[in-house]
């Protein structure tokens, strides 16, 4: 079956009218007390780990600026960069859903940075993220799905060095600022919430416009490697990360034990990435904050299949998986379930594949 | 014309937190405050099709379990993204140790 993730397209449309939109999905029970204590917020873990990236990341450029253009400086560059270009990635998404920190303006203030580190819009990205939620993978409506089928590896691995993600994100950045709104943005952007897109991404181009000019009156890349292009050479961690999510799994299915994946990391990526390696975890539970996930997942990792033990061991169970799809769009991995869980609703879901291969 | 109906006990909601009620074939959220008063809105979110009830209460907000959208669940405004639409609100009135809510005709 061949997949069209346009928004507008025969497969969105497919999806609302078979009810595979905007469905009910599967969840884990959990007694609502437990389920209340992990939802609670906290400001502590935040604010933690926020003094301890900014200060890691003032220290790392830093250095850098001290050593430039020394190739001495290239480690502390490269540590700048992954802080830049992939732990934004994780604080975008955690402030986005308002959990990372107690008080809404902590969210808001680190939301804000992030986004234009990572280049996303907040506005834009917000509601972009509010329905990979409701539609997750979902062809046709999920507007953030990392890997299409068949996968375009060239676009995979590019994206370790941003080249894709960071040029959409300049592109669409630009051409909000000239007060356009893209059509399938402006599908899940509510018309009352398009001006703010318009406003942020002028002020961005105003940033990049004064950060180039400065570049070019020091005759030097060195304002570029502070501003702008951390977003590439640092991203390789956050595509890393971000592939194992939801890659060679099931699309368009309401369970997230079919298409999410939890993956055991070690603990300078959890930092990273904030503990979003729970990503089953994460998406059948979104409210609860990444420093409770730990909690969440020990839980209810009797309903779920087991996490790959490993960044290398996901990646040797995702990579072939993806090879495949390469022949066969159809192809995607079924993880099994302990004994202990509630098996998979098959009907439901082959109803919704077609024949798909397993 | 109010129809009081009863939906619960006092102490069948804790203090900062809801439950589900449902009533001729419509949902509620029925919410216990901080500072021990009773409200009643409708159950689901204005975005989408999720009930409140698995949500968190904080302080006087409720918060959608699915999108993490909020509001004020006494007077139902709308508080943070992606939720945009007013929540109906409901009277709520306490007998004895019996939560009712106040229904149109």
């Amino acid at each position: 079956m061949t997949r069209d993730y346009s928004l507008l397209g025969p497969d969105a449309r497919r999806a609302i009218e078979s009810g595979l939109a905007a469905a009910a999905w599967y969840h884990t029970d959990v007694p609502r007390k437990e389920m209340k204590a992990l939802m609670q917020r906290s400001d502590g873990p935040a604010i933690r780990d926020t003094v301890i990236l900014f200060a890691a990341m003032v220290g790392f450029a830093g250095l850098g600026i001290w050593l430039w253009p020394s190739p001495w400086s290239a480690p502390f560059w490269l540590a700048y960069g992954v802080l830049y270009g992939s732990a934004m990635d994780s604080r975008w998404h955690e402030c986005g859903h308002g959990t990372a920190f107690k008080t809404p303006w902590m969210n808001n203030a680190l939301y804000g940075v992030a986004c234009f580190m990572i280049v996303r819009n907040p506005v834009t990205w917000r509601w972009s993220h509010t329905r990979h939620h409701t539609d997750t993978y979902i062809v046709g409506r999920d507007p953030e799905i990392a890997i299409m089928r068949p996968p375009a590896f060239l676009k995979v691995i590019g994206n370790f060095l941003g080249i894709f993600d960071a040029w959409n994100g300049w592109s669409r950045m630009l051409l909000n600022a000239t007060g356009r709104i893209h059509p399938e943005e402006a599908d899940y952007v509510p018309a009352s919430e398009q001006p703010k897109v318009i406003r942020i991404a002028r002020i961005w181009t105003a940033i990049y416009a004064a950060t180039i000019a400065l570049a070019l009156a020091m005759g030097s890349i060195l304002p570029l490697m502070v501003i702008g292009l951390p977003r590439l050479y640092g991203a390789w961690h956050h595509v890393m990360t971000g592939l194992l999510q939801h890659g060679g799994l099931a699309d368009n299915v309401n369970d997230h034990r079919l298409n999410s994946r939890t993956v055991y990391i070690n603990p300078v990526s959890r930092f990273i990435y904030w503990n979003m390696n729970y990503h089953v975890e994460h998406h059948m539970f979104p409210m609860v904050p990444y420093h409770a996930l730990p909690r969440l997942h020990a839980l209810i990792r009797h309903d779920l299949p087991a996490p790959s033990p490993s960044i290398p061991a996901a990646f040797r169970e995702m990579w072939p998986a993806l090879r495949r799809q390469l022949a066969n769009e159809d192809y995607y991995l079924k993880r099994a379930l302990p004994a202990t869980a509630r098996p998979y609703r098959d009907d439901f879901h082959s109803a919704a594949l077609g024949a798909a291969a397993e | 014309m109010t129809h009081w109906i009863d939906a619960c006990a006092t102490d069948d909601i804790d203090e900062e937190d809801l439950i589900r009620f449902d009533h001729g074939g419509a949902s509620y959220a029925i919410y216990h405050s901080p500072d021990g008063q009773f409200y009643a809105t409708a159950g689901h979110c204005t975005h989408e099709q999720v009930h409140l009830a698995d949500g968190l209460v904080m302080g006087h907000l409720i918060e959608c379990p699915k999108h993490n959208g909020q509001f004020d669940y006494r007077t139902g405004e709308a508080k943070r993204t992606p939720v945009c639409i007013a929540l109906k609100t409901y009277p709520v009135k306490v007998e004895g140790d019996r939560v009712l809510i106040g229904l149109g005709a």
